[in-house]
């Protein structure tokens, strides 16, 4: 039972990352290739329709998290109470940003607008990627289960370390540029010309920067946690996940080049996913390592609630996902195709 | 400032701002499926102009709900961490719910009904309208069911860790304690979105502009309001007053500022309490009243403070008081008011009757008023309790969050909110101004 709500939890946040993060990767490059503001408004109407659904997912993850393992909830989130309060408030600053900027038409208005859900979906990008890279690094756990990370201390991986060190914010910059790319290859899908060009343009180039990260990332997690391929050498049939994430990498790079966007995009789609499932896959059964000691490590074990209710909660989490899967798909269909300029819609 | 206090201060200043939104959302989404149904029964474009302007509305407002409610739900964690381990396979279960039945439901049929009304048709639109309107009254229910089970807990046990959980989810789903706060509280939206919408058509027809759109959010503003208002008073209201008196004593009494255990106990209509003395000073009140209302005895008896130990007692009462009678009053106020403009409405002299007009356009903020008040009440009675009976809150702030972290982000949310709430305002008044004769679908 414990097993399957972490594959549930994973895979909800594996779709949170999938969906939402084009918008967030939308939002890194908004300013970089919307070069006018007729572009931009293009831009977000790519996302419109679609993002608060996206978002919801992350609330999804979040209440799954809840109820199946609190003890992670209440310890993950009260230990990283400052990063999170500020992930809060950059949320709430990207969702205006998107909803109010077509209230009022005036350029200066629209350009701040612009700036503030860049501003917020970059720095989003790199605040995830920071939190799984303390996930990965491990976080210094009490006794009791709890704890308590300052923003930084010395950039350097100690006991004390902060939320920022050299690791997580190498993470950080991953994560920048893996979104980006995802963004990236999201709009070249979904938009015509010179815009689709400059996506592609930035698929392109950002590809690079993808890969050589993961590659420095990869070999850095290696060194500050040599266990985490200890999952691989007894169960070899996990290298699934990283291998597949090469794939498509690879898949990636050699459909942008011959302009098959959508198939690029359900690469990265398929990149972000295997890497996700591959970490968790080589932390499992942690949910948060001690970095004091090993026995204080929460795992889905001692974090989850009690039988009866994870065995209802199944029940209710397949029908519920069930329906939700409908909604997606008819409004994805609804809103298929290229975006164009001509405003057709009251909405907006 | 003790960290208690802080994350207390916080919790209330954030989910009060919230509900400011919600409320709107939830009236309105009501209101937009009758105009929608009324425009397409009457191949009307003026109900349907109608229902896009209040669409448009209705998208800012949720827009500033959906941003202020992820807080919300994280809050759980960073600042109630101990409750959070203790409760969290209890109360996470409904919080999940809502995620996965309510917000997905609702945020994904109102794209569809904001951007989709030429792709779906009209009976597509009016579809959309009922999902989105499906969406929130759920995800209403499943947070009502949540704090339903903070103030009456059911369906659980003590594991031997100290925490609880789940023993019955029907028990948890079906809590009594929540279908009477819901409808109470379902009302209360009804009636903040009848009162928004019958004021902005006052303001048309006393600026004489968009005439017809005045008189249409105006009739329809004002026969729900009515419903609602009484509603809200009977049955739900008392229903609800006689669910505390039975359950919890000590708010009970505190709300009606009743010091001592009494036979035939009279209802106050004003006072002011006095927690030094343990008296109510100058009070105005009806004899033997409260004892009728609760029990239908006029002589049975009312327990009051003085029946239970003072460290049950909750700790503000002035402030429970007071939030209560104020929602009393502002009750009974709405029904007279109502009554009112829906007897001139049906004589047909309302709209030249502009000083029933200018009221109609000035009481819009009371509602929200009244759902704050009441939420006070249900709230800041249930202290010292963060779960009734089971958890004190002084036991469940988070162990390693300081006072300072607290008071950094307490600041900030009063910082931003401030922000959104004037941006709000703004961008409602702008498309108020705009009016909703420019609502043609090209
Ligand atoms: C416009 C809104 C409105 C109006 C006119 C009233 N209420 Fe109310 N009341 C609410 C809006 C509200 C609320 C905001 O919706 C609350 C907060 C919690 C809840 O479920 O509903 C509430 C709570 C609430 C509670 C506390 C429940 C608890 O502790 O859980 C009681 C006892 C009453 N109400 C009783 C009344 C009575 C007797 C009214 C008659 C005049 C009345 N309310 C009018
Ligand atoms: C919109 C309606 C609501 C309002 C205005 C409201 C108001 C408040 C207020 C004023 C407090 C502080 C009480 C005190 O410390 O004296 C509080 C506390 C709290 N409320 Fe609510 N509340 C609302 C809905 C909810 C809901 C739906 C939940 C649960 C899902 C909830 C859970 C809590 C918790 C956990 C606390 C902190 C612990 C405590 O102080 O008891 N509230 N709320
Ligand atoms: C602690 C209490 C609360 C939490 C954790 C909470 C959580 C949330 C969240 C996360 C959202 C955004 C959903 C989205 O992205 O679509 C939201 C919106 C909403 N909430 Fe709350 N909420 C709370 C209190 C309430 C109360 C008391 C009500 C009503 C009874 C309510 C009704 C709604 C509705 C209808 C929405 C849709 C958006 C809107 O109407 O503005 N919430 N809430």
């Amino acid at each position: 039972m414990e097993i399957l709500w972490f594959c549930i939890l994973v895979f909800m946040l594996a779709m949170y990352i999938v969906l939402d993060v084009f918008d967030l990767g939308v939002g890194i490059i908004h300013r970089l290739i919307g070069r006018k503001e007729a572009d931009r408004t293009l831009l977000i109407r790519t996302i419109g329709p679609v993002w608060d659904g996206n978002e919801v997912w992350l609330l999804a993850a979040g209440g799954t998290m809840y109820f199946a393992f609190p003890k992670l909830y209440a310890s993950g989130f009260s230990g990283f109470y400052l990063p999170l309060i500020i992930v809060l408030w950059l949320l709430i600053m990207r969702g205006i940003g998107i909803e109010f900027r077509h209230q009022i038409q005036n350029s200066m208005w629209k350009s701040m607008w612009d700036s503030v859900f860049s501003f917020a979906s970059i720095l989003l990008s790199i605040f995830f990627g920071a939190a799984l890279g303390n996930i990965i690094r491990g976080v210094p756990l009490n006794q009791e289960g709890y704890f308590f990370e300052p923003l930084w201390t010395t950039f350097t991986i100690v006991p004390e370390a902060g939320i920022l060190d050299w690791y997580t914010v190498l993470m950080g910059l991953v994560a920048l540029f893996t979104l980006a790319t995802h963004g990236a290859n999201y709009v070249a899908m979904k938009t015509e010309c010179e815009l689709q060009q400059r996506a592609r343009d930035v698929v392109k180039k950002s590809w690079w920067g993808v890969m050589i990260l993961s590659i420095v990332a990869a070999v850095a997690t290696f060194s500050i946690r040599p266990d985490i391929g200890r999952n691989y050498h007894d169960y070899p049939w996990g290298y699934i996940f990283p291998l597949s994430g090469v794939v498509s990498l690879i898949s990636m790079y050699l459909f942008t080049r011959r302009g098959k966007d959508t198939k690029a995009f359900v690469s990265s789609s398929i990149f972000i996913a295997g890497m996700l499932a591959g970490t968790a896959f080589g932390l499992f059964p942690n949910l948060l390592t001690a970095s004091t000691d090993p026995d204080y490590s929460i795992t889905i074990y001692n974090a989850a609630a009690h039988e009866y209710g994870l065995s209802v909660g199944i029940v209710w989490w397949i029908f519920g996902i069930v329906l939700t899967s409908g909604y997606f798909i008819y409004l994805y269909r609804t809103f298929r195709g290229k975006v164009n300029a001509t405003p057709e819609e009251v909405g907006y | 400032m003790d960290a208690l206090l802080i994350d207390r201060l916080q919790f209330a200043f954030t989910i009060s701002f919230h509900y400011l939104f919600p409320q709107l959302t939830m009236g309105l989404a009501l209101l937009i499926v009758i105009m929608k149904v009324l425009a397409i029964r009457k191949k009307s474009e003026l109900y349907n102009n109608s229902a896009r302007f209040w669409a448009k509305i209705f998208g800012i407002n949720f827009a500033v709900g959906v941003v202020t409610g992820i807080p919300m739900e994280f809050q759980f964690g960073t600042n109630w961490a101990r409750f959070s381990t203790f409760a969290g396979g209890i109360i996470g279960q409904t919080l999940a719910m809502e995620g996965i039945f309510a917000f997905f439901l609702e945020s994904s049929f109102l794209g569809l009904f904001l951007f989709g009304e030429k792709k779906l048709g009209q009976v597509g639109h009016l579809i959309s309208a009922i999902l989105v309107f499906l969406g929130s009254w759920l995800s209403g229910y499943f947070i009502i069911a949540t704090d339903a089970w903070m103030q009456h807990p059911v369906g659980y046990a003590l594991s031997p860790d100290g925490a609880v959980h789940l023993t019955s989810f029907w028990q948890l789903l079906l809590n009594p304690w929540a279908l009477s706060q819901y409808a109470h509280n379902m009302v209360g939206a009804v009636i903040t979105g009848s009162f928004v919408m019958a004021a902005i058509g006052a303001y048309y027809i006393l600026a004489n502009r968009d005439i017809d759109f005045g008189k249409t959010f105006i009739r329809i503003g004002v026969i729900a309001g009515l419903t609602a208002s009484i509603l809200a008073v009977v049955p739900t209201g008392d229903f609800e007053s006689r669910n505390v008196a039975n359950h919890q004593g000590t708010k009970f009494a505190a709300m009606e500022g009743l010091f001592e255990t009494k036979r035939g106990a009279e209802l106050t209509l004003f006072g002011q309490p006095n927690v030094e003395n343990l008296k109510l000073d100058n009070p105005i009140a009806i004899p033997r009243l409260l004892s009728f209302l609760t029990y239908l005895d006029w002589n049975a008896e009312v327990k009051g403070l003085d029946a239970f130990p003072r460290e049950h007692w909750p700790d503000n009462i002035p402030l429970l008081f007071y939030s209560y009678h104020l929602m009393i009053i502002l009750g009974i106020f709405f029904i007279i008011v109502m009554k009112t403009a829906a007897f001139y409405l049906w004589k047909k002299k309302l709209f030249e009757m502009r000083w029933l007009l200018w009221i109609l356009l000035v009481s819009f903020p009371l509602p929200y008023i009244a759902n704050t008040a009441g939420w006070m009440t249900a709230e800041v009675g249930r202290q010292p309790w963060l779960v009734y009976g089971l958890m004190r809150t002084t036991d469940g702030i988070s162990p390693t969050v300081s006072a300072s972290s607290g008071m950094f982000s307490l600041i900030g949310f009063i910082g931003i909110y401030i922000l959104l709430g004037t941006l709000f305002l703004l961008l409602v008044i702008r498309q108020i101004n705009r009016g909703p004769a420019t609502n043609n679908l090209h």
